[in-house]
């Protein structure tokens, strides 16, 4: 049976189906409990599972990945929501050299089986610190996991096999789209949901993109086909590690690669989503990869983030420049 | 043996039982209750932690380590704390804790791997002793102790009366870390939900070169007030007081009652690290004054005023001597790493593409004459 959630919702309820199959897996953050926090993503699981179990910590970043750490440790799963993207820094200590390291600081004999989640990405007119897109840093470090959830069914089991794994997983929600609705199956566990996976299949060019921007992604090809253009779009999911395979299969196919993200250019993530594709297709491809992403600005006052942003035309624009150099 | 349990408390003084002549004395809320043996035990723990710590300055200077950190003169410190710890309670180290190191159990050699460079964590399975892994980063371990201790408050660890049952953390820390947020938050953390464990800071007067009225403005164990929990300034170099307080204050958080701060106060009598020049920041006088206070000598004198037979002392000597030459050739006999191996440590599941970074470097490293291949 499958129904209607907001991705909100899902995440949600994956986070409850996994505290209900396990009673190691805790929820803890900022106004997590009564509140259900700020986005309520956790939403009465204070009320059912209780306060041992859905923490409100203290107003402290770094101890809440370091607690974490020791309850880890001790055997627990627990899940940390980080409120915003910029308030991960006071934290990205304990996560760069803590979390991603104790397995292999210890040779293998200590286990982080703890999710980071954190709402991320701009577009909801908010203040400075709640629109970033930081996960470039958590990618290029080894240790981590880190994926990306752009619609409710993936959200719903997408969380809970973050939970799941014995590693560490940084689980980055797209905030703006928590409140979109889609169909979900909570009835059939899919396979791995760690995987590149075609959203949209077409031929003339491929679109790769992941959480918040793989809507605007789908509707780029949904306002190309009027120019006559069928655009492929691959939502990545899984960040780190990259799920290639399914990307050069469709870049040798239409010959084409446009990256999108929020993110800034400069050492984001199409910046080795290109080096890959480059080196893997060279003789497939028509063009150059070519990258639609954040400006090299801090992210900007929330009147200009609409420019700040990859939107659909700038989407398009790309895709038009890389058909056109593919056509000298 | 008892702490004040009415509401947060600092004594002003510093707790002390055994004074650096050698002379047993008393406090009116701690007491030492073990006997001339169990004295001689901890002396016995305090001798053999020092050859260690300086058998393995030796395999410093000799070129077999890169590094090391000696921990001459807190001894004191760190054995009469580490004697307090049951089998069920946890630590939480620096990488300065070998006497903690040795009391949990762990084989010295565990503690040279890291300064020879043949791995990041130290050579033994936290699991096993109860110790977590050397932390260099510092204060970052204070964290992680007060999430393992409420941890044990979930597992229903604590507070029932059952003393093969009911366990406590101890976090190790320095003056310098007492700076750190991790350290502060940890500290605030611990006591909003009252947890198990004992924040016990050697403050050994240095952070590398800065002194500690750099670090603070009042004494450690005073910002115990601050957060709401007991603090506790004990001789750090008095193995007898380490040793009653802590016992006290992890009896307390084993009860369900909440952290304590223990200050030990002592001194770094070497280096920094092996790296480091302390003539550069301290008086030569200075450090005769605390030698005067040496943790190892006043349990000596105190023995042997008391009726320990010299045999004792002679045959601590030999054994210590074979302590030392075997960590000697232990360390010798540690196997470089393989960076092959390292492919398969970074996540429990390793990733294809990692699995094709690893078979490349196989690959390029068994294409030279002469390699393993």
């Amino acid at each position: 049976m499958s129904e209607k959630l907001s991705i909100g919702r899902a995440i949600n309820e994956g986070l409850r189906a996994a505290m209900e199959r396990d009673d190691k897996v805790l929820v803890m953050g900022e106004d997590v409990g009564p509140l259900g926090g700020v986005f309520r993503v956790t939403d009465g699981l204070h009320k059912d599972f209780g306060e041992n179990r859905v923490i409100d910590t203290p107003l402290a970043e770094s101890a809440i990945v370091g607690t974490a750490v020791g309850l880890a440790a001790r055997g627990y799963r627990p899940v940390v929501e980080i409120q915003f993207d910029g308030f991960v820094y006071p934290a990205y200590d304990q996560i760069v050299s803590q979390v991603a390291r104790l397995h292999f600081r210890s040779r293998g004999s200590v286990r982080m089986p703890m999710v980071i989640r954190i709402p991320f990405g701009g577009g909801i007119g908010a203040v400075e610190h709640h629109s970033e897109s930081p996960e470039a840093q958590f990618v290029m470090t080894p240790g981590l996991r880190v994926v990306s959830c752009s619609s409710p069914h993936d959200a719903y089991w997408m969380i809970q096999e973050a939970i799941a794994s014995d590693d560490p997983v940084v689980f980055m929600e797209p905030k703006r789209r928590y409140w979109e609705t889609g169909e979900v199956d909570r009835d059939t566990r899919p396979g791995t949901t760690w995987s590149s996976s075609v959203v949209r299949p077409g031929r003339d060019a491929t679109l790769l993109a992941y959480g918040p921007m793989v809507a605007t992604c789908r509707q780029a090809a949904e306002a190309a086909v009027a120019d006559g253009l069928e655009l492929e779009v691959i939502d990545l999911r899984t960040l780190s590690p990259l799920d290639l395979a399914p990307v050069f299969e469709s870049v040798r196919r239409t010959g084409h690669a446009v990256v999108v993200h929020e993110a800034q250019r400069t050492l984001g993530l199409g910046a080795e989503l290109s080096a890959r594709i480059t080196e893997e297709c060279f003789y497939s491809l028509e063009a150059p990869v070519q990258r639609v992403t954040g400006y090299d600005l801090p992210y900007p006052p929330s009147k200009v983030e609409d420019i700040f942003l990859p939107d659909l035309d700038r989407i398009l624009d790309a895709v038009d420049v890389a058909r056109e150099i593919g056509s000298r | 043996m008892n702490v004040p349990r009415t509401g947060p408390t600092v004594s002003a003084d510093l707790v002390q039982l055994l004074t650096p002549q050698g002379e047993r004395v008393e406090h009116p809320a701690y007491a030492y209750s073990g006997d001339l043996a169990s004295i001689a035990a901890l002396y016995r723990d305090m001798v053999l932690a020092r050859r260690i710590d300086t058998e393995a300055f030796a395999l410093q200077r000799h070129g077999e380590l890169g590094l090391w950190p000696p921990a001459l003169g807190q001894e004191a410190a760190q054995i009469g704390s580490g004697r307090a710890l049951r089998p069920q309670d946890y630590a939480f180290p620096t990488y300065r804790e070998h006497g903690v190191a040795w009391c949990r159990g762990v084989p010295p050699v565990g503690l040279v791997g890291i300064f020879r460079g043949v791995e990041l964590g130290g050579g033994w399975d936290p699991a096993e002793y109860n110790i977590a892994l050397p932390q260099i980063i510092i204060g970052a371990q204070t964290l992680h102790a007060t999430g393992y201790a409420m941890g044990l408050t979930f597992d229903h660890a604590v507070g029932t009366g059952d003393p093969e049952r009911d366990a406590a953390v101890i976090a190790y820390f320095g003056d310098g870390a007492s700076s750190q947020g991790d350290v502060n938050e940890a500290l605030d953390w611990a006591a909003v939900h009252q947890a198990p464990v004992v924040f016990f800071c050697q403050n050994n007067q240095y952070a590398i070169s800065v002194p500690l009225d750099r670090q603070t403005a009042v004494p450690i164990a005073q910002r115990a007030t601050g957060f709401g929990i007991p603090g506790v300034r004990v001789d750090g170099n008095d193995v007898l007081a380490v040793h009653a307080v802590t016992t006290a204050a992890l009896q307390r958080a084993r009860d369900g009652e909440g952290p304590t701060l223990v200050e030990a106060v002592t001194y770094r009598m070497g280096a920094h690290t092996t790296s480091d020049d302390p003539t550069r920041y301290r008086d030569a006088a200075e450090v005769e004054e605390w030698k005067a206070k040496d943790p190892i000598d006043r349990v000596r004198t105190y023995l042997e005023n008391n009726g320990q037979p010299l045999s004792f002392f002679h045959d601590l000597e030999a054994e210590a001597d074979q302590v030392g030459s075997d960590l000697r050739t232990d360390c010798a006999a540690l196997p470089d790493p393989d960076l092959a191996d390292m492919f398969d440590q970074v996540l429990v599941e390793t990733p294809d593409e990692l699995k094709e970074q690893q078979a490349a470097y196989v690959a390029w490293r068994d294409s030279f004459e002469g390699s393993l291949a």
